[in-house]
């Protein structure tokens, strides 16, 4: 079979400091997006494990096995968990869910976690959509806004372009600097007509990374157009798959003059982060 | 906190807001509404509060321009059925 250049690759992580059976409330959030699925285990708010993987076609499948993988190295049961919470595109089908809760308010709440109470601006750059929110230093939502109605410009016009030009997704951000001089943002970030006119440069003798260069370009364009009717405050940040991807973040950054703050965590669990932030206090708040 | 609901295209920005600090739930816009495109429920950008806020529906946010249309016609330069009804201003219209 050819290689799939698309693929990313999904994993799970474990906590080998914390033990969860001295904690008093465990919480979970489960982000099942467009393209990925998280699911994120805390332990008195202290992150404890995570999984990252694709989203299945089955929606609540896919929040089972995101939760299974998280739970796989742990002697964690899910009936252990004390309040699971839902969020991301498919978050009415979480079935072991006690709350849904919006992604807007679930990626605010999980940056003020990984980026620390200093940021303002986030913008979700996700499989299928783009979400600029405006926050304060609880993480509490105060601005937000969604692109535009097709997938332009994101995580999975990035996997297309990958498999496009066999090109590893991983790679393709460090790549998209390996070119002579920056080349003009291809004109649509229309997944489609990108690709199309994509082809046609490659045909035209373009080398892969100057057409690499000219969609991460116009991906970066297309995100400050977004942020046009919302105020980027700093701190500023990017969450989502397309955080990790250099190519369209310093071409961001570039354009619109303000730096992003950096994250050890892995910017794709801030979604299932943040609903299991909400868990605890929910968990809390029911104990009353 | 302004919630912006709707989308920018090709053919211009449609975004309805509403001003949670101003909107107390109170329902007024959404009769007045031909499309019923409105609906009161809880602040979900919130969780941990219990507080309404009017919202476009989750079917019309894709599609506000459509939706809209019927109240938008003609060079009629009074509000929108919605905007109009909202006594504490939290409805705006971006176009």
């Amino acid at each position: 079979m050819a290689k799939e250049f698309w693929r990313w690759k999904e994993y799970n992580w474990k906590s080998d400091k914390i033990d969860w059976k001295s904690g008093t409330t465990i919480s979970a959030g489960v982000d099942v997006g467009s393209v990925s699925s998280q699911a994120v285990i805390l332990v008195d708010g202290e992150l404890y494990a995570y999984s990252n993987m694709r989203t299945g076609s089955d929606s609540p499948m896919s929040a089972q096995n995101a939760m299974n993988w998280a739970l796989e190295d742990t002697d964690l049961k899910l009936e252990d968990i004390h309040y699971k919470v839902g969020t991301g595109y498919g978050r009415v089908n979480v079935p072991f869910a006690n709350k849904t809760i919006t992604e807007i308010a679930c990626h605010a709440r999980g940056a003020n976690f990984m980026y620390g109470n200093t940021v303002r601006t986030l913008i979700d750059m996700g499989g299928q959509d783009c979400k600029a929110i405006q926050c304060d230093e609880r993480g509490k939502v105060v601005n937000f806004l969604m692109n535009d109605k097709c997938a332009a410009g994101t995580g999975r016009g990035m996997e297309v372009f990958a498999d496009l030009l066999s090109l590893s997704i991983e790679d393709v951000g460090e790549l998209s600097f390996d070119i002579d001089e920056e080349p003009e943002p291809v004109s649509s970030t229309c997944v489609i007509f990108a690709k199309s006119e994509a082809t046609g440069l490659l045909r035209q003798g373009w080398p892969k990374n100057k057409v690499l260069a000219a969609y991460s370009s116009a991906m970066a364009h297309r995100v400050v157009a977004l942020l046009e009717r919302i105020d980027v405050q700093k701190d500023f940040v990017i969450t989502g798959g397309i955080a990790k991807n250099i190519g369209v973040v310093n071409r961001l950054q570039k354009e619109i003059g303000i730096e992003t703050l950096k994250t050890d965590y892995d910017t794709q669990i801030a979604g299932a982060l943040g609903a299991a932030l909400f868990g605890k206090v929910l968990a809390e708040k029911a104990r009353k | 906190m302004i919630a912006n609901f709707g989308y920018k295209d090709g053919s211009g920005e449609f975004f309805i807001t509403i001003d949670t600090d101003k909107c107390n739930g109170c329902e007024d816009c959404i009769p007045v509404c031909p499309a019923g495109i409105l609906e009161v429920v809880e602040n979900e950008y919130d969780p941990l509060e219990d507080d309404k806020m009017a919202v476009v529906k989750e079917e019309h946010r894709k599609k506000i321009k459509y939706s809209c249309a019927p109240c938008k016609s003609g060079n009629d330069s009074s509000k929108e059925p919605c905007i109009a009804a909202c006594e504490l201003e939290a409805i705006t219209h971006s176009w």
